[in-house]
C-alpha cells in the first residue's frame, strides 16, 4: 500500500526491534515476508493477519500461519494481551478506523509496533504549497482519486494522538529515503517513520 | 458432496461472475477442471481396488455414543500412493453426504468417471499421492460398502432397516480409527482432511485423538450445523419418510422410495449451489420449448437439472442412508461435546487449516470464522483463508486451483 524503494530497511529495523523468542501478531502482514525473516532470525512464534486473498496463499505457501481478516472489524476476538508484539507496518494510512485499530493493537498487545508514511515531511509540503496539487512521491504514488491511503497523517499528528490517548511512545526510528536518520527536526525530514508505543498505564 | 460427478467447463465458465474481484484471467483459470483423464493419465492414480476391513464381531461390538452396540463393522476403504518406511506420510481423506471411498482413480478400464475428489488426489495434485499415502473409507451408515441400514443384521438375517442404531460422526471417527490404527497398524496421520461432513469428521478426529493427528485440514465445513441447515435437511428426510413406499425403512424386499429420495437430492443440490451460479449456469431458461407451456412438466432448465440429479442419486444411495447421515451432521456440536469449542480445541494438538467459500451460504464463512477464533484461544496454529469463489457450498469439490496451492504448502508446513 505504501510503496517504498527498499521496503527491507523496515523490515530490517522491525527485526531489530524485536526480542528472540517474542510472540507476534503482524495486521497487514501482507505476503508474509516479515514474519519469515522473524520466524528464521528471531525465532518467534507469530501469526498474520490480512484482507486479500492473494496474500494469504503467499503466507501458507511461506508456511506462515495467517488468518484472513478485516481490521476494521477490530480485534475483539483476539485475547487482551496475548501478543508481546502487534505490528502494524505501513498499514494504518489504509484503516477506515486507525483509532480504534491502534487502541486494540495495544489491548491485544503488550507493545505496539507502528509505521506510516511521514505527510508532513518538506517535500510533500513543497508540492503543496508551490504546485498547489496533491503531492504526489515514490513512497506516495497514488492520485487523490485513486489512493488507498485514507487516513494519512503527519509524525506530529501521530504523537498529538498518543498524547491524547494515553499511548506513551517507547521509542522512534526515522528513516529517508531507505536510510535512518535521527530525530532532528523529524516531522520536516522523516519521510517514514516507526514507533514503539506502549499504554501509559499498565493494567 | 457428489460422486464421480462430470463438471462441464463451458456451463461453469458462465458462471463466473463478472464483477466479482476475480478477474477474468484468473477465473479462466478457475474452471473446474474435474475427471480430466483416464486411468492412464500421468496425474491419475489409476486403477484401484476397493478393500474390506470388518472387525467389532460379537461379543466384542463397537458401543456407539448412543450407548447402542453395533457389530460386526465392515468399513470400506481405497488407497493410494504407498506408505513410506517410517510410516509417516499418512493422510486420510473424509467424505461428505454422499460420498464414499472411491476418492481418485478408475475401477476399471472402462469407467467412465473418477473418485469423487479425483481433481485433488494423484501424482502432483494437492493430495500428492507421489508423495503420500492417501486413505479414504466410506463412514458406517452409509450404503456404499461399509456396514449402514442396508447391511445384512445379524439378529435377523435381513436388513438392518430402522433397526440400525444411529451413529454419529464420532462413531464415524472410531471406527476409521480401528482400520487405520489397528488394521492398516499407522503410528500416525500426517494429516486428516474432508469438505463438509468430512471437515466435522476431521475435527473430530483432532480431538479423540489428539496425539494420532499432526494436522487436519477443514473446507467448508462447520463444528455445527446451522439452524438453516438442519431445517434443509429435516425437509430432505421428511421428503423420504413420507413417500409410501419408504414403509418405516423396511423396503429392501420390493420399491424403494426412489420419489422420497430424489425430492430429499434435489432439495440438498440447492443448498449446494448458490444465487449466482444458478442465475448464471441456468437462468430463467426454459428446457426445450420457447415458450410457456401452461402446465407442471419440468420445461425450466433449472428444474430439469435438478431432476436429473434426483433420479442419478437413486441409482446410487440408499434412502435410509440418508436419514441416518444427515441426523448425524445435525446431531454434530464440538463445543457442546466438549463444554465448550475452545476446551474441545484445547485438547487438540493438531495443526489447523480452515478455508471458507465466500458464497457457500449453508456452511458460512462467518461459521469458520467462529471456529478459528475458538482455535486461537486455545492456543491452536491455525490458517484460516475464505475463497472468493461462486459455486456456493460445492466450491470445495470445483475450485481446485487455489485449494491445490494452499493444501500442498500447509500439508508440506507439517513436521513429522
Amino acid at each position: 500500500m505504501f510503496n517504498i524503494e527498499r521496503p527491507h530497511l523496515n523490515y530490517r529495523i522491525i527485526t531489530e526491534l524485536i526480542e528472540q523468542g517474542s510472540n507476534v501478531l503482524d495486521l497487514g502482514c501482507g505476503n508474509g515476508e516479515l514474519l519469515y525473516k522473524l520466524k528464521k532470525e528471531k525465532n518467534v512464534s507469530g501469526r498474520g493477519v490480512d484482507i486479500e486473498e492473494r496474500m494469504i496463499m503467499e503466507c501458507i505457501s511461506k508456511g506462515i500461519s495467517v488468518f484472513q481478516g478485516n481490521l476494521d472489524e477490530g480485534l475483539k476476538d483476539y485475547a487482551t494481551d496475548s501478543y508481546d508484539y502487534v505490528i502494524l507496518n505501513q498499514t494504518l494510512q489504509v484503516t477506515h478506523k486507525p483509532v480504534l485499530v491502534l487502541k486494540e493493537m495495544l489491548r491485544v498487545g503488550r507493545k505496539a509496533i507502528i509505521s506510516f508514511p511521514n505527510f508532513g515531511q518538506i517535500k510533500l509540503r513543497f508540492q503543496l504549497l508551490l504546485k498547489g496539487r496533491m503531492p504526489v512521491t515514490k513512497g506516495l504514488p497514488y492520485q487523490w482519486y485513486n489512493t488507498p491511503n485514507i487516513h494519512l497523517c503527519t509524525r506530529k499528528d501521530f504523537v498529538v494522538l498518543c498524547r491524547e490517548n494515553d499511548i506513551r511512545i517507547l521509542r522512534e526510528i526515522d528513516t529517508n529515503k531507505s536510510r535512518r536518520i535521527n530525530s532532528f527536526m523529524a516531522n520536516l525530514r522523516a519521510s517514514e517513520v516507526i514507533f514503539i508505543l506502549e499504554k501509559s498505564v499498565r493494567k | 458432496m457428489e460422486k464421480g460427478k462430470v463438471i462441464d467447463s463451458k456451463d461453469f465458465s458462465k458462471a463466473l461472475p463478472g464483477k466479482n474481484s476475480v478477474d477474468k484471467a484468473e477465473a479462466a483459470k478457475q474452471i473446474p477442471v474435474n475427471s480430466a483423464g483416464t486411468a492412464a493419465s500421468d496425474d491419475s492414480v489409476g486403477i484401484v481396488v476397493p478393500h474390506d476391513y470388518e472387525f467389532a464381531h460379537p461379543p466384542g461390538e463397537m458401543v456407539l455414543e448412543s450407548g447402542r452396540k453395533l457389530g460386526p463393522v465392515n468399513i470400506r476403504y481405497e488407497t493410494y500412493g504407498e506408505l513410506n518406511r517410517e510410516k509417516t506420510n499418512a493422510v486420510l481423506i473424509l467424505h461428505a453426504l454422499s460420498g464414499d471411498a472411491h476418492a481418485a482413480g478408475f475401477h476399471s478400464q472402462d469407467d467412465k468417471s473418477p473418485g469423487w475428489w479425483d481433481a485433488m488426489i494423484g501424482p502432483g495434485k494437492a493430495f500428492d499421492t507421489s508423495r503420500y499415502f492417501v486413505i479414504c473409507s466410506n463412514v458406517i451408515g452409509g450404503c456404499q460398502g461399509s456396514t449402514g441400514p442396508a447391511s445384512i443384521n445379524p439378529a435377523s438375517g435381513k436388513p438392518y432397516g430402522l433397526l440400525f442404531p444411529v451413529v454419529t460422526v464420532y462413531d464415524m471417527v472410531r471406527a476409521q480409527y480401528e482400520l487405520v490404527a489397528n488394521h492398516l497398524k499407522l503410528p500416525s496421520l500426517h494429516a486428516v482432511a474432508g469438505g463438509s461432513m468430512g471437515g466435522m469428521q476431521a475435527l473430530a478426529w483432532s480431538v479423540q485423538y489428539p496425539d494420532y493427528v499432526r494436522s487436519a485440514l477443514i473446507l467448508a465445513s462447520t463444528a455445527r450445523i446451522t439452524a438453516q441447515g438442519i431445517a434443509f435437511d429435516a425437509v430432505g428426510r421428511n421428503a423420504i419418510i413420507s413417500d409410501p413406499r419408504w414403509k418405516n425403512g423396511n423396503y429392501y424386499d420390493g420399491e424403494i422410495p426412489a420419489r422420497g429420495l430424489s425430492v430429499a437430492r434435489m432439495v440438498g443440490h440447492i443448498t449446494y449451489l448458490s444465487d449466482l451460479s444458478m442465475g448464471m449456469k441456468f437462468g430463467r431458461k426454459l428446457q426445450t420449448r420457447q415458450k410457456y407451456g401452461y402446465d407442471f412438466t419440468d420445461e425450466f432448465e433449472v428444474e430439469s437439472y435438478l431432476q436429473h440429479q434426483g433420479d442419478k442419486f437413486v441409482e446410487r444411495f440408499d434412502a435410509n442412508s440418508y436419514l441416518y447421515i444427515t441426523k448425524a451432521m445435525d446431531y454434530f456440536d464440538l463445543g457442546e461435546k466438549y463444554g465448550s469449542l475452545p476446551q474441545a480445541f484445547g485438547i487438540a494438538k493438531a495443526k489447523y487449516l480452515v478455508v471458507s467459500f465466500s458464497s457457500d451460504w449453508l456452511y458460512p464463512p462467518y461459521q469458520s470464522k467462529e471456529m478459528v477464533f475458538a482455535m486461537m484461544k486455545s492456543g491452536r496454529d491455525v490458517s484460516y483463508i475464505e475463497i472468493n469463489a461462486p459455486y456456493g457450498h460445492d466450491s470445495f469439490l470445483l475450485e481446485t486451483v487455489r485449494q491445490k496451492k494452499i493444501i500442498e504448502s500447509f500439508l508440506e508446513s507439517i513436521d513429522v
